[in-house]
């Protein structure tokens, strides 16, 4: 059937370049590689019939999370003394755990008796969604957004050059500039 | 056999290990993050996998849309810490910031 090769070649865009993404020593190339295994998750999401989880994976993660990681990415460089020498030792504890960890989830896949029934027809979510924010997920809705509020504060606050005139020494009070 | 629930959930857990590899082994801080997304990906998929073959519903996509958000918005805030952290101690290494520990 088309529709499941279509969903192997998404599986495929989405998992070998995420060994990519973690092998690779050039960050950049890093980057590029998490750009395809987004991509391969929005597929699958639009595979699923989320169109519009697909449509704000495409626009939020890859268009924003992503922008940013290779922003920061080309903005730092690694100084020419911090490099120690590559070896192997840091491979095999995080590659036990990780094979330990995809045996676990293996396990539970396999053992776990899943209660999946056939495919209902796909329809645009994207109405049900909105209701459902409106509705049943009115409080979550609104503290998500205090959330991105305290981020984007959070975030400018942390990146602020610092600027002579907010070193105030210890004992004076910084409102003696503002003039009555 | 044709495509069901654990071929999702077998991609979600290749995703996921993957990401923890990363988050384990990577020395620059903007490496760990791209595996922190990654295991984040890894779980939007189950969700939505989920709200599709079990559920029925739409719940499975709406938690994915929370995720989503809040990733984005952690992200920024950690790319931001990253920034700092390059301006202070010259290296996006993370394991050369060990002030704390001398």
């Amino acid at each position: 059937m088309t529709s499941d090769l279509i969903f192997y070649l998404l599986a495929a865009l989405t998992v070998v370049p995420a060994f990519w993404v973690v092998l690779s020593k050039n960050l950049v190339h890093s980057g590029f590689a998490l750009l395809m295994t987004l991509l391969g998750a929005a597929g699958l999401y639009a595979w699923l019939g989320a169109d519009f989880i697909a449509v704000t994976q495409l626009m939020v993660y890859i268009g924003g999370v992503l922008v940013l990681i290779l922003f920061v990415v080309m903005m730092t460089r690694v100084p020419k003394n911090d490099r120690p020498v590559r070896g192997l030792d840091r491979y095999v504890p995080a590659g036990v755990f990780a094979l330990a960890t995809l045996g676990l989830l293996y396990k539970v896949i396999t053992g776990a008796g899943w209660n999946a029934a056939a495919l209902p027809t796909a329809e645009p979510t994207t109405a049900e969604i909105g209701v459902n924010f409106m509705t049943n997920y009115i409080f979550p809705f609104e503290y998500v957004s205090l959330v991105l509020l305290a981020a984007l504060v959070g975030a400018a606050l942390l990146i602020r050059e610092r600027r002579p005139e907010d070193q105030t020494e210890a004992g004076e009070d910084s409102s003696e500039e503002v003039q009555p | 056999m044709s495509v069901g629930l654990t071929h999702f959930l077998t991609v979600s857990a290749f995703l996921f290990s993957l990401g923890l590899f990363a988050v384990m082994q990577r020395r620059n801080a903007v490496g760990i993050l791209m595996g922190v997304e990654l295991m984040l990906n890894a779980s939007n998929i189950n969700f939505v996998a989920f709200s599709r073959y079990v559920e029925h519903g739409i719940s499975g996509q709406i938690m994915t849309a929370f995720v989503i958000v809040l990733a984005a918005a952690e992200a920024a805030v950690a790319l931001a810490i990253v920034l700092a952290m390059y301006r202070n101690f010259g290296t996006p290494n993370a394991d050369t910031i060990d002030s704390l520990k001398r």
